[in-house]
């Protein structure tokens, strides 16, 4: 990994006095591609904001490239936003969109023209300059709206649910575009969305939020398979959250074992059997009256809903995560 | 079920084709055929008693073109200028920060606004006399704060008809402007922001922008109604500022002369058509805004 270009600390912000973020800290380094992760409401687009600029935090440091820009105006900062509803400007064309940044300043014209064609070159719209944004697609409106931020050459670039608004296909094929963009460029992206499959597919790291905490910062393989807490399990893996013994335990369903193993030592009810996208999931109730869900693949299966079965997981994919229902104490 | 929402759809636009129907009835029975007649008469001549002679002239537009009444015309067109210049310097930024208050801050501001509509217009202007008139309100407080040390005369001045004007005006453009930047985009303004401009710099190359239709707008809701205000110059500006509206009110009543009033009227319907028509062209939209 690269040096260290952003770091958060301790970023505290409230509104009408609810607190939406409770001590963010954050560092991306160089090249780094960050995805904040989390269900609406829980911050992630606040802290955004507070690194662009465009709210300021009740306490806490934004450091760019070692210098604090807390306060700095956000005009003032080497940071660039791909806004969520792409915010082009309605009374230009594309063309004066990705240039406006340079124009803003005052680049001589005949270098804003050359480098908004590279620009526009990079998200493959060489021939829409002359359009209007009302005249593009979501996706093409998608693609100038990074033209339009990357063109400044950002130290940082954030997005906020850039593909949000996009169909599922699009959404795909856009996500592959991004990553090779970011490639490409070399700018470190911090990226937000809801969608743990995106995260996943696309970042570095990725950090989960909940109710204005950073819940775990890590790779993706951290996240999924070594979640810290319970939300954080359920979150992005789906994994059955499970008390026992004064622990909590979080197991994903495909890993719920009903072979007749030694470890299968569970009584369990099944409760519900469904199939869908290639996947029969069953619902059981164990006999301390918790629900858990076992994934399969395929449909042979012959258990019915009132049969009781033995169940159990191995040990190594039971994980010892920290309850946020319980504890928040130990977070 | 898209089939029924189809069907439902076109009974209820063929039933608002019925709906429109007393509409252009009433366009044509209290518009369009007043103004036609507005133009026949136009072209006609004054009977010597009382009533119009049904012979064709076009003595009636040579006679607009006489020095005194060119002159009338330059003078309103220059008041209009001047009184829709003071709105928008006022009007603008009231209608553009009312829309980026709090609800409960837009209605109290609105509500300043619609107060006086409450009363009528004439009240209100004979209002003004009190503050303007000698040793009046103005006088009295700029005299007690010992910033002038006799009465200003202002009642019956230029500068008297002018604030007349802008306040009788003031409530269109404040509503066109803000109607405008009520829709004004606040990303719009961020993602400015955000790609290096000033918060200035924002302002016109965005905010300004994108509001000048509202702006625009209200320029020609205040410009047209200018220019046949007339009584607001007769009550705030005596007998010494003559506007064509003035003029138009003293050919009917006084001089008995319909086809010249009507003559002077289509000049000056000309001369607003000809605004709107350079409103639209400027803006690019056919709507005026603030206007329902």
């Amino acid at each position: 990994m690269g040096e260290s270009i952003l770091q958060l600390q301790q970023i505290r912000k409230s509104f009408d006095n609810t607190e939406v973020l409770k001590g963010i800290d954050l560092e991306a380094a160089q090249g780094e591609f960050i995805t904040l992760l989390g269900a609406s409401g829980c911050g992630k687009t606040t802290t955004l904001r507070i690194i662009a600029g465009l709210e300021l935090p009740d306490s806490g440091q934004v450091i760019l490239e070692g210098r604090d820009i807390t306060d700095w105006e956000p005009n003032r900062r080497d940071v660039n936003t791909v806004f969520q509803n792409y915010a082009l400007f309605p009374h230009m064309n594309v063309a004066d969109n990705v240039g406006y940044g340079l124009k803003i300043r005052k680049v001589p014209k005949a270098e804003i023209e050359r480098k908004v064609e590279q620009a526009l070159r990079l998200v493959q719209l060489e021939e829409y300059g002359k359009r209007m944004p009302d005249q593009l697609s979501g996706g093409q409106k998608q693609r100038i709206a990074i033209a339009r931020a990357v063109i400044n050459e950002p130290k940082v670039l954030l997005l906020d649910e850039p593909l949000g608004a996009l169909d599922l296909k699009l959404r795909r094929q856009m996500q592959l575009e991004l990553k090779r963009l970011q490639k490409q460029l070399g700018i470190t992206f911090i990226y937000i969305t809801h969608d743990q499959e995106e995260a996943i597919n696309m970042s570095d790291r990725i950090g989960v939020m909940h109710e204005g905490v950073l819940e775990q910062l890590g790779t993706p393989n951290e996240v999924y398979y070594q979640p810290r807490t319970s939300y954080v399990a359920d979150f992005v893996g789906n994994a059955n959250i499970l008390h026992k013994n004064g622990e909590t335990l979080a197991i994903r369903s495909e890993n719920i074992r009903m072979d007749g193993e030694s470890v299968c030592t569970l009584d369990a009810v099944v409760v519900e059997k469904s199939f869908a996208g290639g996947q029969l999931r069953i619902l059981f109730r164990l006999a301390d009256g918790q629900l858990l869900t076992a994934s399969r693949y395929g449909i042979d299966n012959d258990i019915q809903p009132g049969e009781t079965v033995k169940i159990g997981w191995d040990a190594k994919d039971a994980v010892k995560v920290i309850d946020n229902d319980k504890d928040e104490n130990q977070r | 079920m898209t089939k029924t929402k189809t069907k439902g759809n076109s009974r209820r636009r063929s039933g608002n084709i019925g709906l429109l129907i007393p509409m252009y009835v009433f366009t044509i029975l209290f518009v369009a055929l007043p103004i036609l007649y507005l133009f026949l008469l136009s072209f006609l001549q004054r009977a010597q008693v009382w009533g119009v002679d049904f012979t064709f002239t076009l003595d009636n537009y040579k006679r607009i073109l006489e020095p005194l009444y060119l002159d009338t015309f330059w003078q309103s067109l220059k008041l209009a200028f001047t009184a829709t210049f003071f709105v928008a310097l006022i009007g603008y930024p009231y209608g553009y920060f009312m829309a980026r208050m709090s609800a409960v801050w837009k209605r109290r501001m609105l509500l300043l606004i619609m107060i006086p509509f409450w009363t009528s217009a004439l009240i209100r202007l004979y209002g003004w006399i009190i503050v303007f008139r000698s040793n009046g309100v103005l006088d009295k407080i700029l005299m007690g704060l010992h910033l002038t040390d006799q009465p200003l005369k202002l009642l019956y001045t230029y500068p008297a008809v002018v604030v007349g004007m802008v306040y009788s005006l003031l409530p269109f453009m404040i509503l066109a402007v803000y109607s405008s930047a009520e829709k004004l985009d606040m990303s719009l303004v961020e993602a400015s922001r955000d790609l290096g401009a000033s918060s200035w710099t924002a302002f016109w190359t965005v905010s300004f922008r994108l509001t000048l239709p509202g702006l625009l707008s209200g320029v020609v809701l205040s410009f047209i109604p200018s220019m046949g205000l007339f009584f607001i110059a007769d009550i705030l500006g005596g007998n010494k500022i003559v506007l064509v509206g003035s003029v138009i009110q003293e050919q009917i009543t006084k001089g008995r002369n319909q086809p010249f009033a009507a003559a002077l009227s289509a000049v000056l319907m000309v001369l607003t058509s000809v605004m709107i028509r350079l409103y639209r062209k400027i803006t690019g939209t056919s709507q005026l805004e603030g206007m329902l």
